[in-house]
């Protein structure tokens, strides 16, 4: 067999989208976007047949979750924009500040919805709908802290030089769960929130 | 770059980087996915065991008529016990246990794509079942069905602790399936020898694979089952309260989205272990490679589909046998095509009646006895009639062990060598497959009779003269005549494990990559990565398919460290070099810190629990933390 070329051999960390790693976290996130979709499963199944009106406590205000869907929205936009700084123009310090702003973002996200679960009327034992709200929106919370806490992990990495342009897998991959946190937003936004105004 | 086989020099360096520290601490802390692989069959065959155990008191209980062996509580706690124990704990970890061994040998590389969650999801499984164990011995076991149907399991109708224990299990359980399903996949795309293209991998592979995807399909539906349930129990949420609203019927469809591709799982790895080694056998290549190979990927699809059309177009709720019989439905076309494919290969081949080929063998026979009666029973009329009989635990029985159980002894027989270097006895193997085969069918045939008579499943005694006696006792003679057969199996074991014969690379001069390197191979597993050329690489003078010839003997050494070559998805063309992590404690230190936060949960010692929840995000850390660049060399 012919030898294979150094180059060859010596590039495997430079495109994170070939590492094992990003295909580790790709098929993470299929099992997770899994249980996601069997908790909305549960919820249109029983919302479904559960006598009117639905949801018993009439559709949950947007005053506080539209504008922090946006935030959240946001903070993928720059997360966005802080892997393109690096991957595109080696600028470790943009993409530090890229991540640094997603942090932000973030820890407004989980704070404001910790008040809006702190103003909710109802809790998880209320009803079958309390039950539905709280897991399926603390599911999701419980993501957005892991996604969080990769991220400021990242962070750190980027800054103790343990990533950065010559290592971006960690980049890359914390980026795209990050993303990934932001769609089951959408989706658990579109159920919860918007579906009970069309009916 | 290129070196040569035949330098001790390279040898030597290649165990210095691969081999574990020796002592308590380097057992522990391995992640060689041949040690792994190893425990991960010696524990699920003791659960097998274990799981034969609480089957044979049973069968005393169930012997003769009014028999008062054991109460009726017992006897739920020790069926569901046993289903969970063989569903769970057994069928599905065994298979795990072969894939993990040979899947870098198959494929031609020097480990696991991420060896330490490889490592990570032993240690989980093992915790996980001693868990559920530890309630079932102090006497607060599942038992209400390894199914668990709520109301029966709903606080106000079970109100121990039994039900939380085995959630939690469950829930614990299912992030060893999910790790090693994710690590199955992206080794297989990541790391395959040079030339290993897609069509290339033996049958196995494309087994494993499958019940890969199909457990990160599904796992999350069952792990969230129980959760569900958990918080019904324990926190007074609605999810399956009828008079809150909530529905009952909700468990069932999650707990058979889950089931009907765990069937799966736990079939097609199996099959494939089959389509792979009956062939060695038959001296000659698997007959129709393609056609096996997409009917197993079509078996999932299928079955996915099969399910839809179950759940939404008849509306019926899923009931212990519609369920098993909508999985024969699904697979009858599928395995068709594989039973065909056996059975062509014997005929056209020169068998030779080794005791491998006997299991194998067995298992087409029992496969096709199996399949004509698991289509007829999927007739919906017989459906209605035989529902909750011990038709269905006989029927049960056919599919899981014939599918299953076989294989794997089959399994266990052929690469037995492998694994240790030297060959099991022949003539206790021949015993032993004669007893098993023997028992299995005196055990279960007449079980169809006991259920057309309308013996009902899960009750723990009957009364004399209503014409089930005899067929009772014909199947409790039958259990201890497998239990027998299974007792030689381990004889076997033990007693070749010191006496059997030394075995060579390849004894049964089988056509792999994992018959290329010494039994058993050394921890690098290959000494240069090998080339692959077609599906048979070590059968290619013989053959003379393409021409080209596989290369055992020369290619890179990569020997910087741990190192393995990564490849392309498809093609497998050569794409960098990937640094291994060395042996940790960490995967084993971050299982037992979960262990601790679901103990803490049963117990309601939240700030345990959220101690452990912060205990295991700080493992996470360190272990994914990457190297500081020093380390690495010049990046
Ligand atoms: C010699 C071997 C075995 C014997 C004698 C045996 C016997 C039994 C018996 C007596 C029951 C309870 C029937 C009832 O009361 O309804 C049962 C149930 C069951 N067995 Fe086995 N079994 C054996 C092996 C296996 C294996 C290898 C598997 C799976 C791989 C398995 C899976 C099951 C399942 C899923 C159930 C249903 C449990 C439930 O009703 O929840 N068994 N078996």
């Amino acid at each position: 067999m012919s030898a294979i070329p150094a180059e060859i051999l010596a590039g495997a960390e430079r495109k994170p989208h070939r590492t094992s790693g990003w295909w580790g976290m790709i098929a993470t996130i299929a099992t997770e976007a899994a249980l996601f979709a069997y908790l909305l499963f549960s919820y249109g199944y029983i919302a479904a047949q559960a006598p009117p009106p639905w949801p018993p406590v009439g559709a949950p205000e947007l005053k506080l979750a539209l504008p922090n869907t946006l935030v959240l929205l946001a903070s993928s936009v720059t997360v966005w924009w802080a892997e393109r700084r690096l991957s595109r123009r080696g600028d470790l310090r943009g993409c530090r500040r890229g991540f640094l702003a997603t942090l932000a973002f973030g820890a407004v996200f989980i704070a404001v919805q910790l008040l809006e679960w702190h103003k909710k009327s109802f809790t998880p034992a209320s009803h079958v709908y309390g039950s539905l709200y709280f897991t399926i929106t603390g599911f999701h919370m419980a993501h957005v802290v892991a996604g969080w806490v990769m991220l400021a992990a990242v962070a750190w990495w980027l800054a103790s030089g343990r990533a950065g342009p010559a290592r971006p897998v960690p980049v890359a991959v914390s980026a795209v769960y990050w993303h990934f946190v932001d769609a089951v937003w959408l989706a658990v936004f579109t159920t919860f929130y918007l579906l009970p105004r069309l009916g | 770059m290129v070196a040569v086989v035949g330098s001790n020099e390279l040898g030597r360096r290649l165990d210095a980087q691969w081999e574990r520290p020796r002592g308590l601490v380097g057992w522990l802390a391995t992640v060689d996915h041949k040690e792994i692989g190893i425990r991960y069959l010696v524990t699920a065959f003791s659960f097998l065991v274990i799981g034969g155990v609480e089957a044979l008191i049973m069968r005393l209980q169930l012997a003769r008529p009014n028999a008062a062996l054991l109460d009726p509580a017992e006897y739920n706690q020790l069926f569901t016990m046993h289903g969970v124990t063989m569903i769970f704990l057994y069928a599905l970890p065994i298979l795990s246990g072969f894939s993990n061994y040979l899947w870098p040998l198959l494929l031609g590389t020097r480990d696991m794509a991420f060896p330490r969650l490889n490592a990570f999801s032993y240690w989980v499984f093992l915790l996980s079942g001693i868990f559920i164990y530890v309630g079932f011995v102090t006497g607060h076991g599942p038992d209400a069905g390894w199914f668990n149907y709520v109301p029966y399991t709903s606080r106000a109708y079970d109100p121990g602790p039994n039900i939380d224990i085995y959630a939690l299990g469950m829930v614990f359980f299912g992030i060893s399936t999910t790790v090693g399903a994710v690590n199955f996949i992206v080794s297989l795309f990541k790391t395959r020898a040079p030339g290993m293209s897609v069509n290339r991998v033996p049958i196995m592979v494309w087994g494993t694979l499958t019940a890969s995807f199909g457990n990160l399909a599904a796992v999350p539906a069952v792990s969230l089952a129980f959760l569900m349930l958990w918080l019904d129990r324990q926190f007074g949420t609605h999810f399956f309260d009828v008079e809150q609203n909530g529905r009952p019927l909700l468990w069932q469809h999650l707990f058979w989205m889950f089931g009907h591709p765990w069937v799966y799982a736990i079939v097609l790895p199996a099959m494939g272990i089959v389509s792979d080694a009956l062939p060695v056998f038959c001296r000659r290549p698997l007959v129709g490679y393609t056609a096996v190979a997409l009917s197993t990927v079509a078996t999932i699809v299928l079955g996915f589909g099969v399910w839809l059309h179950h759940m939404f177009a008849t509306g019926i709720p899923p009931l212990g046998l519609s369920f098993f019989s909508a999985a024969s439905m699904a697979i009858v076309i599928p395995s068709a095509v594989a039973v065909f494919a056996w059975i062509a290969t014997i005929w056209t081949g020169r068998p030779v009646r080794a005791t491998p080929f006997l299991y194998f063998a067995g298992f087409v026979f029992l496969f096709v006895v199996g399949g004509v009666s698991g289509f007829m029973t999927a007739a919906v009329p017989l459906d209605w009639q035989l529902t909750d009989t011990y038709f269905v635990v006989a029927h049960i029985h056919y599919v899981l062990l014939g599918i299953n159980v076989f294989p794997v002894l089959g399994g266990i027989h052929f690469w037995f060598p492998k694994m240790t270097g030297r060959l099991m006895s022949e003539r206790l193997g021949r015993w032993s497959f004669w007893i098993t085969f023997t028992g299995f069918n005196v055990a279960f045939l007449p079980m169809h009779l006991t259920g057309l008579l309308g013996m009902p499943r899960r009750i723990y005694t009957y009364p004399a003269g209503v014409g089930w006696d005899g067929l009772n006792m014909l199947t409790s003679i039958g259990a201890f005549v497998v239990a027998l057969g299974v007792l030689l199996v381990v004889v076997n074991v033990i007693r070749s494990l010191k006496s059997g014969a030394i075995a060579g690379p390849n004894p049964w001069d089988a056509p792999t990559l994992e018959w290329a390197t010494s039994s058993p191979p050394p921890p690098y597993n290959f000494l240069v990565i090998p080339t692959v050329a077609s599906r048979h690489p070590l059968w290619e003078n013989r053959l003379d398919e393409t021409g080209e010839r596989s290369s055992t003997r020369v290619g890179p050494a990569l020997d910087h460290g741990r190192e393995i070559l990564r490849t392309t998805p498809l093609d497998a063309e050569p794409d960098g070099s990937v640094h291994m992590p060395e042996d940790s404690l960490l995967p084993l230190v971050t299982a037992l810190v979960m262990l601790a936060g679901f103990a803490a949960l049963l117990a309601h010692h939240w700030w345990l629990a959220l101690a452990a929840a912060i205990g295991t995000a700080i493992c996470t850390l360190v272990w994914l933390t990457p190297a500081r660049p020093a380390t690495l060399g010049a990046p």
